[in-house]
């Protein structure tokens, strides 16, 4: 099962503001942890919403405004894409990240819509 | 040390006190997705500890039924990880002193000082404070123990998927289609092969360790194509295998990061499994790679097969995994059917030839090559193999044969050789392409 593991942005990470270095060095380690036990399939920090864009669709019109955004809680400082059994193996791996803000903040799990499973028929050839 | 574990640390508050069934159960499914993350690296500990495999996984598991017991009342811990391996380990030192007892009682003194230094050795695993590498290293012996050839080449996909995927019994005899006590006999059965022979809980030196690594790499790819391949899949453990074949070779790429092949493996099986979900037509029916819609490949996948591969090219000449990988790259790379690199396929189809010659492979290879510089070359290769023994059977010959003369305008020659795939094949969507195909060669044929 494949989910996004989302870090909520928070006024600290919208600031810019680098982390403290104990809780760099934890990131990191949780970071080698996910990676050893093979379920990330890719992730990242975000820089802050001020350096971002947002389109805006209505019918056929389109804006485009800058960042910074105000509605913070909206917002994303970081995320991840595992393959993980279970949505609980999901959230017990969420549960061993340590704080990834200096203040309180959320990590939200999200699953990938599930591709349908149909049978298949198994072919020889080495290049299907 | 477990005392203190309970007493210094919380416990959480969201399972809550005990009392309600579904309570519980969330509580048991907590624990194992606990247990699928950690038992890997306690299974190893406890191996290198008690040097036998099998009583590793019997404590383990003694220690998850405390858990399952005891959490949904008391709660689970805040760190249930360190709280496992404490419970594991002191289980290990109870059972090593206990041994160490009835060897004292019967002087025996060689045997005796053994285990004075395993208690040693298991007062230095004791310490809770350890480098990452030890760890790595007691996962690779299990790695490398739960694939030992003295095994069947079932019994070693069994543990593997019992000792390092953290699979459940039951879990692993859906996902082949067995009995529930047919694996567990099974994993009974290669652990106690294991103790009998005496299989050393450690890792293999000079020149075993290729073919000890050969061996490893089978059992994955082995795991990944039943997983791969599986038909009539209600039961997403099928599928799942394909997942956990990836991630078992994601760690081992992690664990060996200089071998080739490990990153040439893990190459091919994300870059095969980035096709998963274009494989299928709308009505369930298969879709061969040449028709299928590449938007739907998932590129994430393609692109960290691509990323691997770069990393086995780094490493040296390229070995079959590496190779059969290349030929997926290919194809991957292609953003649509007519952009396929044909003569580059052709030429990685020759060197895997070289280095591990079948039959099939050579059927593929005329398909390369054909597409490459058309179908009387393909067809010249295809000729060399009509007299082969293990093709004689195979629908894909003449279904290949009757698709180059098909081309070549022969159509007398090219309509018998679909009749005969068709006769061939079991498939019964197959049989009808086929079929059609026969046809079309009667109609294209001048009147009279």
């Amino acid at each position: 099962m494949k989910f996004m593991v989302i870090v909520k942005a928070t006024p600290e990470s919208e600031a810019g503001t680098p982390g403290s270095a104990g809780a760099s060095a934890a990131m990191k380690k949780f970071n080698r942890e996910l990676i050893a036990a093979g379920i990330v399939k890719e992730g990242g920090g975000l820089a802050p919403s001020s350096k971002g864009m947002r389109v805006h669709f209505a019918g056929e019109s389109r804006s485009v405004t800058d960042g910074p955004f105000t509605e913070t809680k909206e917002l994303i400082a970081g995320f991840w894409i595992w393959e993980c059994k279970s949505r609980e193996e999901a959230l017990e791996w969420a549960k061993k990240c340590p704080n990834p803000m200096d203040g309180p903040s959320d990590i939200e799990i999200r699953e990938f819509h599930r591709v349908p499973y149909l049978p298949e028929y198994k072919s020889e050839y080495i290049a299907t | 040390m477990i005392a203190s574990l309970m007493m210094g640390r919380g416990r959480r508050n969201e399972e809550g006190g005990g009392g309600g069934g579904t309570s519980v159960a969330a509580t048991h499914r907590a624990i194992e997705a606990v247990w699928r993350i950690e038992s890997a690296k306690i299974i190893a500990v406890l191996a290198r500890m008690l040097r036998d495999v099998g009583s590793a996984e019997e404590l383990a598991q003694d220690v998850l039924v405390t858990a399952m017991e005891q959490w949904p009342q008391k709660g689970v811990p805040d760190n249930p990880a360190a709280w496992l391996t404490a419970a594991a380990k002191n289980r290990a030192l109870d059972q090593l002193r206990h041994r160490s007892l009835l060897i004292t009682k019967h002087q025996e003194l060689g045997v005796e000082m053994e285990v004075r230094q395993e208690l040693a050795d298991a007062a230095q695993a004791e310490k809770l404070e350890r480098i990452d590498e030890d760890i790595d290293d007691d996962l690779l012996r299990l790695i490398f123990t739960a694939c030992h050839p003295v095994l069947s080449s079932e019994a070693r996909v069994a543990l593997t998927l019992k000792l390092l995927g953290g699979l459940t019994t039951d879990e692993i005899a859906r996902a082949f289609l067995m009995s529930e006590p047919t694996v567990a006999q099974r994993i009974v059965r290669a652990k106690r092969t294991l103790t009998e022979a005496r299989v050393p809980f450690e890792l293999p030196k000079g020149e075993d360790r290729a073919a000890r690594l050969a061996s490893v790499l089978e059992v994955l790819y082995l795991i990944f194509n039943e997983g791969y391949a599986a038909t009539a899949g209600v039961d997403w453990m099928r599928p799942a295998l394909c997942e956990e074949a990836q991630r078992l070779g994601r760690i081992l790429a992690g664990l060996m990061p200089n071998e080739p092949e490990v990153h040439g493996l893990l190459a091919l099986m994300e870059i095969q499994a980035s096709r998963a979900a274009a494989r299928l037509g709308p009505k369930g029916e298969p879709i061969l790679l040449l028709e299928q819609n590449r938007a739907r490949w998932d590129h994430l996948l393609i692109n960290r097969g691509l990323a691997a591969l770069a990393r086995a090219e780094s490493l040296g000449a390229l070995g079959p995994y590496a190779l059969q990988a290349s030929i997926a790259a290919c194809h991957a790379r292609a953003a649509q059917a007519d952009a396929t690199d044909w003569p580059r396929i052709a030429a990685l189809y020759d060197a895997l030839a070289q280095l591990t010659p079948s039959p099939v492979i050579e059927l593929n290879r005329a398909v390369a090559v054909a597409m490459a510089y058309g179908p009387a070359a393909g067809l010249e290769i295809v000729d060399a193999l009509l007299e082969e023994p293990a093709l004689k059977n195979y629908h894909l010959l003449p279904s290949v044969r009757g698709d180059f003369l098909f081309k070549l305008g022969r159509m007398t020659e090219a309509g018998a050789e679909f009749e005969r795939a068709a006769g061939l094949t079991r498939n019964a969507r197959e049989r009808s392409l086929l079929l059609e195909r026969a046809l079309d060669c009667t109609r294209a044929l001048p009147p009279g």
